[in-house]
């Protein structure tokens, strides 16, 4: 499917037009279960965005980015992942971590301004939150090269704003990717800002997708707004990737609906206006169109699964606030495998200084 | 065997590669050519080209790659052609490599080791002689280790592939094909985070590392001449710093001179000179000295000697420090 968007011609994936309607041929025809659960990942990623964003007027988690309007491209992405692949995420992927199954409460400890909160659970493949951007391409790169010398038949996907195609390690990555062609989905979330800077200012591109093919290898854009076509084109994508196709680099075209984090206003850079624009092309209005003519959305369920979102955010908030905050020996315990005596001794010194219940 | 230290370097990584398949070597011209000093000679050929790896020319991207292949179970150990080529890749090792334990509790670490050649003395071109070791030793999370022979190269290399922790390995290059020395063919490793006293003295001590190690020697059996006793202390690790032996060594002689290739200021000799005031000020009958490259860039070859500090420059240091 991806061969048939050709990013050079202007070409977008897009299953599903504004009003929730499939274009005949492109519909992947997922299971009714799997469409449920796609809403209800998106249901729960605005939710909990949300939330976040109260708790950081309120004082109780720090600076934040949000999420909102980019729950399609997130949750449309990580659906299509499997168990065994390996996730690089940028610093905007709460839809993403959450569809992985990443406990929201982690999620939120980490904002809070806690590093335990990004000690990946066992068992998930998850690397921790990359904040320098586009430094996590290369080491996606690099999982990538592993896992294909090792041969175990995984992916490794990697997002990553449009702001990050201009750093040197966009670049170098992709460059690497091509070169020993690995197993990986480079997933550009193209919100068209980097904090106020447009993509217009980016790249002289027509799009982002192209430049995949400098690097020997497909790119597409797809409509970013739309959970069905970022979940095909990542479907597709992983499965050339697991059987030594290659690298793609799929563009979800988007737009960020919030403030680049909490320290920034939006308004000083752009218009009321454009912002409306594209919340009529809210990924959450237009999958409900598309599932209530399957019949799989009604008033009734939209409760249930409102409520169950609310439940989930409320009960992680809680879990995360109940946590201890670290001790003097959390922060300095992970620094070297075994820390050296001047460091023990730094620590102490610091215990010292400090009151009781604080060391 | 006898053998040069880039010798024992190959020797290093041909054991460790075959200790343990997990180590995988990469980086520009390190496969079918050996490296441009050869330090990688014959690896290519011996374990292939899934573990001896040539890469696009890219810093970042090699590093930036290692980390990736340590999370999925590899012991990468990249090659960075020259220190002065290791700044692209500044980003990778500062915000990544030393912090990724950190940041993740102990679920994700980042056991690399970065090789790379460094210093002044080979009448390389601009970039080639950088001694820009201080850097490294700033970042927390970072092990720092430098050999002065082919018997440490060996054995500290071979410690560092097996460490857990990521480790800056920079190779004197004045000191690649110096020496030859009888290094054993089995395997070995020499221990981390400590400096050896390599010539026992009480009249004053000498800190030194790497190519300044040589030169240590030098000035100490020329001060011996003379009537003064030189006890030299040979950090091998940088960082984190065996204080405890150099702090020894100075209770012992009273004297202390820190001797590096790297500019002074803010160089390693301050942290070093701070240490001793903290911790042996009663034991010192002068001043800590430092004898280091001034505060300039490397100049071209043809001024080169002016830059890294020779016997001379030590043995006026010593006479000071005597005559206090």
């Amino acid at each position: 499917m991806i061969e048939r968007f050709d990013p050079l011609k202007g070409e977008r994936l897009r299953v599903l037009d504004e009003d929730g309607q499939a274009v005949p041929g492109l519909d992947p025809n997922l299971s009714d279960d799997l469409l449920r659960t796609l809403y209800e990942r998106m249901v729960q990623t605005r939710a909990a965005d949300a939330k976040a964003l109260k708790l950081q007027r309120q004082g109780r988690l720090g600076t934040y980015a949000p999420s909102v309007g980019h729950e399609a491209s997130q949750v449309g992405l990580a659906s299509a992942m499997s168990r065994d692949d390996w996730f690089f995420p940028y610093f905007r992927d709460l839809g993403t971590f959450l569809t992985l199954g990443y406990p929201l409460a982690d999620y939120y400890h980490f904002w809070m301004g806690n590093e335990a909160g990004l000690r990946t659970p066992d068992g998930l493949n998850i690397f921790p939150i990359s904040i320098p951007v586009a430094s996590q391409i290369p080491q996606a790169v690099g999982a990538g090269i592993a896992a294909k010398s090792r041969k175990l038949g995984i992916a490794v996907v990697t997002t990553f704003g449009d702001g990050a195609t201009s750093e040197g390690d966009f670049h170098e990555g992709l460059n690497f990717a091509g070169v020993f062609r690995t197993p990986n989905v480079f997933v550009c979330i193209n919100n068209q800002f980097a904090i106020s800077v447009p993509r217009s200012r980016q790249s002289a591109a027509a799009t982002l997708a192209q430049k995949a093919i400098a690097y020997g290898f497909p790119g597409v854009q797809v409509d970013g707004n739309d959970v069905l076509a970022v979940f095909a084109a990542t479907w597709e994508a992983l499965a050339v990737a697991r059987s030594g196709g290659g690298p793609t680099l799929i563009e979800a075209y988007t737009y960020r609906m919030g403030d680049h984090t909490t320290s920034d206003d939006a308004a000083r850079y752009r218009t009321k206006e454009e912002v409306q624009q594209w919340e009529r092309r809210d990924p959450l209005a237009r999958f409900r169109l598309y599932l209530g003519r399957k019949g799989l959305w009604d008033e009734a369920y939209e409760k249930e699964v409102q409520a169950a979102a609310s439940d989930l955010v409320e009960k992680s908030v809680a879990e995360a606030e109940a946590r201890p905050p670290a001790s003097v020996d959390d922060i300095f315990a992970y620094t070297y495998a075994e820390a050296p005596p001047d460091l023990n001794a730094q620590r102490d010194e610091l215990k010292a200084s400090l009151p009781e219940g604080r060391r | 065997m006898i053998m040069t230290m880039v010798q024992a370097i190959n020797r290093a990584l041909a054991g460790e590669m075959e200790r343990d398949d997990r180590v995988v070597v990469f980086g520009e011209d390190v496969g079918r050519d050996g490296g441009v000093f050869r330090a990688t000679d014959g690896l290519f050929d011996k374990f292939g080209p899934e573990r001896v790896m040539d890469t696009p020319l890219a810093e970042s991207a090699a590093v930036g790659a290692a980390i990736g292949m340590a999370a999925l179970g590899l012991r990468p150990v990249p090659e960075i052609q020259f220190m002065g080529f290791i700044y692209p890749a500044f980003n990778q090792i500062v915000s990544h490599v030393a912090r990724l334990r950190n940041r993740t509790r102990g679920r994700f670490t980042a056991p690399l080791t970065i090789r790379t050649p460094y210093g002044a003395g080979i009448k390389a071109l601009e970039h080639h002689s950088e001694s820009t070791e201080a850097l490294f030793c700033h970042i927390p999370g970072l092990t720092v280790v430098v050999p002065s022979s082919p018997y440490d190269a060996k054995g500290l290399l071979a410690a560092s592939i097996r460490s857990d922790d990521p480790v800056i390995f920079l190779e004197p290059t004045r000191l690649y094909r110096a020496e030859k020395q009888d290094v054993p063919e089995a395997p070995y490793d020499l221990p981390l985070r400590q400096a050896a006293v390599i010539r026992e003295g009480r009249d004053l001590t000498i800190v030194a590392w790497g190519a300044m190690v040589p030169v240590a020697h030098e000035a100490a059996s020329a001060a011996e001449a003379g009537g003064v006793s030189v006890e030299i202390v040979d950090l091998r690790t940088l960082s984190p710093m065996d204080r405890e032996t150099i702090l020894a060594s100075v209770r012992k002689t009273g004297r202390a001179l820190v001797l590096h290739e790297a500019p002074k200021t803010c160089g390693l000799g301050a942290e070093i000179a701070a240490t001793i005031g903290e911790s042996a000020l009663l034991s010192l009958k002068a001043p800590v000295m430092r004898v280091t490259a001034p505060d300039i860039t490397v100049p071209l070859p043809k001024n080169e000697d002016l830059y890294y500090p020779n016997t001379d420059r030590v043995l006026r240091a010593v006479r000071k420090l005597m005559e206090y």
